[in-house]
């Protein structure tokens, strides 16, 4: 299992200096004033100029600026945000565990629900029933999450008043605890659900797809010749290995939404990385974009490996292979 | 004479395949008496799989019209439900084994488990009958299998392997589909004659399935020739080896024979 991570890792490290590497590259390729293009539309004050232009080696030969760039993301200084008068780093740190919590409640309810239904429509006895369950979630995937967002906002905050339109939590707070919990799941519990149904969606046309496709193994005509039940057949034989496929699918997806679910963030005013990548680009403050960039790159290739070594963990022929 | 354990009348699988009408089986007699051996003999295309998936009740699931009858003990088997069906398949009934045990293994659960399964729970611990069976199989030698995944083994210790889960259920009557076509020959034999060695020990009919006649001159007590899903000769193996009355037979011997002479 750890011979399977290591090999994959030892790939991801290359890529990730490559993506460092062209984003630094992309940056410097910005016409016109270089040290402007790193702080945004602000005017730049001369010691403050001097200050980048020696950090950067920004009057070296381009190799001498991208090694010291890589030096500096390395050792974790992604630079300064000359908008927010704050490092990047620190920035990006504040808001990735909001969107790590958005995603990651997300996905806790779209895997399962994706599953469900995806074995449902996938071991449908009625052709009708079958279709009945594709059709209404191409149709739920269809919606934008963003228009889905805004429908669940109108009919569970604006008309019921059950739960707040958007945040990630009250100005003033005076809970407590358990209490205090709560009233944060309330406000998480919208985005949650509109990004949850989406991915829901998706997870469950790859899982039909792929409980279909297993059903046509031989394994299951011998599962069907031990006498098995059908929920035996579905539990034992069917899950485990229709799953594989919809681990990858998941997988790539949740690395991706590690980037900041930007429509979505939008929406609800959601303070997470995706917010801040809108409001960067807006600024023109490019160190933060590369920074966000940056760290979406790390955290898809992460997950990348993650989904390599579960992978491995459900089908033992991958963790024989050389 | 007591009734047949198998007996087919009059069947017919036809499958519907697009547009078209498939008659992969169309009109077939076939009878097995207790503890006997059958072949079914035929070029591939002629119905033989599908004769026995039809009989088993394992048929894909593909829209077909079947018609005919099939009775395993006097019991209707083509009318009988799925109740009634995993009680046969689950003991003293019939199984199956398939000509490719590696597509027809659970390549993600252990083969400890997957004979585990096959076994009822009505007859105590499973661990020593596992261990049991694959002593009769002939892989008490091999260490650890019961951990082992099917990738991790030969040809010939997974077709022993789905054996051994077909006999978990100590069937009366066990269809065998090519059991030894896509293995190495010398371990053809082998498997060949581990399952004659069961069917002698337990008195377990079998119907093999195979297109190499010399399998049915071996062990055969009866033989059915199949061509475009009928049978067009059947008989004692005996007496129909030794005069043909059908041409396709006549031909089928007479290409066997001619491969014979070509093998060391
Ligand atoms: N799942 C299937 N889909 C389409 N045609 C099939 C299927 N199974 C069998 N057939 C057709 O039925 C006929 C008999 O096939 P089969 O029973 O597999 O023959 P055999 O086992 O003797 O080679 C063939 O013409 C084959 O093409
Ligand atoms: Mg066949």
């Amino acid at each position: 299992m750890l011979r399977v991570a290591g090999r994959r890792a030892v790939w991801a490290l290359p890529l990730l200096l490559t993506i460092i590497v062209v984003m630094f590259c992309l940056l410097r390729a910005i016409p016109g004033d270089p040290v402007q293009a790193m702080v945004g539309d602000f005017p730049v004050p001369p010691a403050y100029r001097a200050l980048i232009e020696e950090k950067y080696h920004l009057n070296d030969p381009l190799p001498t600026q991208i090694v010291t760039y890589l030096g500096n993301i390395v050792s974790g200084d992604f630079g300064y945000s000359y908008q927010n008068q704050r490092p990047v780093i620190g920035l990006i740190l504040e808001r990735a565990p909001r969107t790590i919590l958005l995603a990651s409640a997300s996905f806790a309810i779209a895997i399962p629900l994706g599953l469900l239904l995806g074995v449902l429509a996938g071991t449908a006895r009625r052709p009708l029933a079958d279709k009945l369950l594709t059709t209404s979630a191409l149709i739920a995937y269809a919606i934008p999450t963003f228009w889905l967002g805004q429908l669940l906002v109108i009919v569970f905050a604006l008309q019921l008043g059950w739960l707040p339109t958007q945040g990630i939590g009250p100005m003033i707070s005076r809970a407590h605890g358990f209490a205090w919990i709560l009233e944060r799941l309330r406000y998480l519990a919208l985005p949650a659900l509109a990004f949850a149904i989406h991915e829901g969606m998706r997870i469950a046309r790859i899982s039909r797809a792929s409980v279909i496709d297993t059903l046509g193994q031989g394994y299951i005509v011998t599962a069907r010749a031990k006498g098995l039940t059908r929920g035996a057949i579905i539990r034992r034989h069917i899950l485990r290995n229709a799953s594989l496929p919809v681990v990858t699918i998941a997988g790539y997806a949740f690395g991706h939404a590690l980037g900041g679910a930007v429509l979505l963030e939008t929406v609800f005013a959601w303070p997470g990385v995706g917010l801040l990548l809108v409001d960067s680009i807006r600024l023109r403050d490019n160190m933060t974009v590369i920074g966000i960039v940056i760290v979406s790159a790390i955290a898809v290739v992460v997950m990348n490996l993650v989904v390599d070594v579960v992978y491995a963990l459900l089908d033992p022929r991958i963790r024989t292979a050389r | 004479m007591t009734a047949p354990l198998l007996d087919i009348t009059g069947l017919k699988v036809h499958l519907h395949v697009g547009e078209r009408i498939v008659r992969a089986v169309d009109g077939v007699d076939l009878q097995v008496a207790h503890g006997t051996c059958v072949g079914v003999v035929g070029e591939s295309g002629s119905g033989k799989s599908t004769l026995a998936r039809a009989a088993a009740r394992l048929l894909p699931n593909l829209p077909a019209t079947i018609s005919g009858t099939a009775q395993f003990e006097g019991r209707d088997l083509l009318g009988m439900n799925e109740r009634a069906l995993r009680g046969l398949r689950r003991r003293h009934g019939f199984s199956m084994i398939f000509q490719d045990p590696l597509g027809y293994l659970n390549p993600t659960q252990r083969i400890g488990a997957q004979i585990g399964e096959a076994l009822s729970d009505e007859d105590g611990a499973k661990t020593p009958r596992i261990a049991a069976l694959l002593d009769e199989v002939g892989l008490a030698g091999a260490r650890d299998i019961v951990r082992r995944y099917p990738h991790e083994l030969s040809g010939g210790m997974r077709q022993r392997v789905m054996i051994a889960i077909a006999l978990a259920s100590a069937p009366k009557l066990l269809f065998a589909d090519e059991p030894t076509t896509a293995l190495d020959v010398t371990v053809q034999l082998q498997v060949l004659q581990a399952l004659y060695r069961l069917h002698r020990e337990r008195q377990m009919a079998i119907v093999i399935i195979t297109h190499d006649l010399a399998v049915v001159a071996e062990i055969c007590d009866a033989c059915h020739v199949m061509q475009s899903g009928r049978v067009v000769e059947s008989g004692p193996t005996a007496s129909l080896f030794a005069n043909p009355q059908h041409p396709y037979t006549a031909r089928l011997l007479e290409l066997s024979r001619r491969r014979a002479g070509v093998r060391p």
